[in-house]
C-alpha cells in the first residue's frame, strides 16, 4: 500500500479550478517531485495535502487514512512537515527558536507548568536547544546557531525552514521550492541536503523548478498544467512524454 | 538571553526593597503601588499583545469584573475576600473563554471589535445596577482580610504588590521561554508555520487571552481592596485604552517594557499636574513623540541602542 493516495482531487475559488481531478500515489522512502509551469497548481496541491486548504472534492489517504480536510495542526501530529515556497520564518524569534517551535508536539506544553519553571520542562528545554543545534548543523546551519532570524540571508532561511521542519521528526515532508532564489552553489548544497533527508528514511514531496535537481533527486516525477495531471512516471519517462515537451516547449504535439 | 533577562528581576526585586525605605512620604508610597498594580495588569496585557500580537481594547471591563466581585460579594453575601477574589476571577475567565473562542475562529483582528463591545456591555452594567453596584458613584470595599489580620496600612499593601509584581515578572519571563511561549511567539511571527508544526492556533490565542483577562480581574480584586472604593470609572473604555498605550509606550513583547511603560504612564499625570489645564495636551504630545522616535517602545529601542538584547 502506497504511503499516500490521492485521488480524483480538486479545489476550486470561484471560477478557478486550481486543482482539477488529480490522482497519484507515493510510496513510502522515495523522493517524489512535483513539476510543471508557474501556475500549474504544485503549492496549491501542497496546501491541499498539507491541510491549509480544504478540497472541494476528492480524497487524500496517509496510510489508508482519509486525512482530506483536516486541519495542518492535525497533520502534524500525524508526521507530516512541510516548508514554504514564500519563506514563513518567524521574524520575531531567534534562529534557533524557530527550530525549536518544529519539536512543539514533542513537548510537555502546560502553561501552568511553564510559568513556574518545572525543572523537568526546563531540562527537556535544554536538551532540545542541544538538538536545534544539531539539526542546524545538519542543514548546513552551524555558524547561525546564535543569530537572530531577521538577520539572516534568504538562503540560510530556506534552510532554516527544512530544519525547523526536521524537528518535527516527520516521516513525510513537503519542500516547496527549496532552491528558489539559491544561487548554483546553494543550489548543489540543497541538493545534497535533500539526499540525506531520504537517506535518513524521510518521505519527501518536493516542487522545484530546478529540473537537473529534479532529475537528480527523485524516483518518481508529477507533472501538472492547469491544474491538471499532465504525466507520471520516472525520470525517464516524464522526460519522454510528448505532452510533457509540449507544455515546456510550446511545441505542437 | 536568559541570565540577562533574569538579571533584571534581580534589578527590578531590589529596587522595590529599597524604596519603601527611601521615599519621602505616603503620596510617593501609593503611587509606587498604583504604578505596581498596572505593571501586574500589563505584563498579562504584553502577553497577549506583544507576544501573541491578537489586541483587546476592554481589559478594563475584566479588572472592573473583579473590583466589583470583591466590592458586592462580601458586602452583600458575606463572601470572604479571597473566595469573592476567585470568584470574580473565574467568572472573567469564563466570559473571556466564551467571547474568544467564535473570535478566534475567524482570520483578522476581530478581537479587538469584540473586548472594544464587551467593555463597554461591563461599564454600562456596573453603571446601571445601582442596586446591587452604587451605579455611578461606586460602593465601599471592605478590607481585605489575610489570615487573621486585616490589610489596611499602605506599607502593608506595598509588600502585597511589590511580591505580586516580582512574581509575575518571574512567571511571565518562565513562560516567554517555555513550549507554550515560544508557540504563542511563533504564531505571531507566522501563523500558517506555526500551525504545520502542530500549534492547535486557536486553542492557544483563547488560553493566553483568558490568562490575561484573569490577572486583569485579580488586579482589580486588589485595587478594589487597596482603594477601599471601586467606581465604574475604573472599567471604562478610557482605562482599556491607558492600559494598551502602556503597552506599546514601554515596548511590546518586551517584559520590562511592560514595567517602564506602566510606571511612566501611571506618574506622568501626576508629574503634569503642574501645567495646569493643559496635561492632556503635554500628555498627548509625550506619547506622539515616543511613537514616532520609538515606534518599538522604549526598553526595545533603547535596548537595541545600547547593543544589548533582553
Amino acid at each position: 500500500m502506497a504511503m499516500l493516495e490521492v485521488s480524483n482531487l480538486s479545489i476550486h475559488f470561484g471560477g478557478v479550478k486550481a486543482v482539477q481531478n488529480v490522482s497519484f500515489n507515493i510510496d513510502a522512502g522515495i523522493v517524489y517531485a512535483v513539476i510543471g509551469p508557474n501556475g500549474a497548481g504544485k503549492t496549491t496541491l501542497f496546501n491541499l495535502i498539507t491541510g491549509v486548504y480544504k478540497p472541494t472534492t476528492g480524497e487524500i489517504k496517509l496510510d489508508g487514512e482519509s486525512i482530506g480536510g483536516k486541519s495542518p495542526n492535525e497533520l502534524a501530529t500525524r508526521g507530516v512537515a512541510r516548508t514554504f515556497q514564500n519563506l514563513q520564518i518567524c521574524m520575531n524569534m531567534s534562529a534557533i527558536e524557530n527550530v525549536m517551535v518544529g519539536a512543539h508536539l514533542r513537548l510537555d506544553r502546560n502553561l501552568i507548568k511553564a510559568a513556574l519553571r518545572f525543572p523537568a520542562l526546563k531540562r527537556r528545554d535544554a536538551e532540545l536547544r542541544q538538538e536545534a543545534a544539531q539539526l542546524m548543523a545538519f542543514v548546513g546551519l552551524e555558524k547561525y546557531v546564535a543569530a537572530r532570524a531577521d538577520a539572516m540571508s534568504y538562503g540560510a532561511l530556506k534552510r532554516l525552514e527544512i530544519a525547523r521542519a526536521l524537528a518535527m521528526k516527520p516521516r513525510l515532508i513537503f519542500l516547496d521550492e527549496p532552491a528558489a532564489g539559491l544561487n548554483p552553489k546553494e543550489t548543489i548544497e540543497v541538493d545534497h541536503l535533500v539526499r540525506k533527508i531520504a537517506d535518513s528514511g524521510v518521505t519527501v514531496v518536493l516542487v522545484e523548478h530546478d529540473m537537473k535537481m529534479v532529475m537528480n533527486l527523485s524516483e518518481r516525477i508529477l507533472v501538472l498544467d492547469y491544474g491538471k495531471k499532465l504525466a507520471e512516471g520516472t525520470g525517464e519517462e516524464v522526460r519522454r512524454n510528448p505532452d510533457v515537451i509540449a507544455a515546456y516547449l510550446g511545441a505542437h504535439a | 538571553m536568559q541570565k540577562n533577562a533574569y538579571f533584571g528581576l534581580f534589578i527590578v526585586m531590589a529596587i522595590l526593597a529599597v524604596l519603601p525605605f527611601v521615599l519621602p512620604n505616603s503620596f510617593y508610597v501609593d503611587l509606587v503601588i498604583r504604578m505596581a498594580i498596572n505593571a501586574v495588569i500589563v505584563l498579562g496585557l504584553n502577553l497577549l499583545i506583544g507576544f501573541a500580537g491578537q489586541i483587546s481594547l476592554g481589559h478594563a471591563g475584566f479588572l472592573g469584573i473583579g473590583a466589583y466581585a470583591s466590592a458586592v460579594l462580601p458586602t452583600h453575601f458575606g463572601w470572604h475576600p479571597l473566595l469573592a477574589m476567585g470568584a470574580g476571577a473565574a467568572v472573567t475567565g469564563a466570559l473571556a473563554a466564551l467571547v474568544a473562542r467564535p473570535i478566534f475562529k475567524l482570520k483578522g483582528h476581530y478581537l479587538a471589535m469584540a473586548t472594544l463591545g464587551l467593555g463597554i456591555i461591563i461599564n454600562i452594567v456596573l453603571r446601571n445596577e445601582a442596586t446591587w453596584t452604587g451605579g455611578p458613584d461606586g460602593m465601599p470595599v471592605p478590607a481585605m482580610g489575610l489570615f487573621g489580620f486585616e490589610l489596611t496600612s499602605d506599607k502593608q499593601w506595598y509588600w502585597v504588590v511589590a511580591l505580586l509584581l516580582s512574581v509575575s515578572v518571574w512567571a511571565s519571563l518562565n513562560l516567554i521561554d517555555s513550549p507554550f511561549g515560544r508557540a504563542l511567539r511563533a504564531l505571531h511571527g507566522s501563523e500558517v508555520a506555526s500551525q504545520v508544526v502542530g500549534v492547535d492556533v486557536v486553542r492557544y490565542k483563547v488560553a493566553i487571552f483568558v490568562l490575561s483577562a484573569v490577572f486583569a480581574s485579580l488586579m482589580g480584586s486588589i485595587t478594589a481592596h487597596y482603594v477601599g472604593f471601586v467606581t465604574p470609572n475604573l472599567a471604562d473604555f478610557f482605562h482599556s485604552i491607558e492600559l494598551v498605550t502602556m503597552v506599546v509606550i514601554g515596548g511590546m513583547a518586551s517584559v520590562y517594557g511592560s514595567l517602564v511603560g506602566a510606571v511612566l504612564l501611571t506618574a506622568l499625570p501626576q508629574a503634569l499636574a503642574t501645567f495646569e489645564g493643559w496635561e492632556t495636551v503635554a500628555f498627548g504630545s509625550i506619547l506622539m513623540v515616543c511613537m514616532i522616535f520609538m515606534p518599538k517602545g522604549l526598553v526595545p529601542t533603547l535596548a537595541a541602542k545600547f547593543g544589548k538584547g533582553e
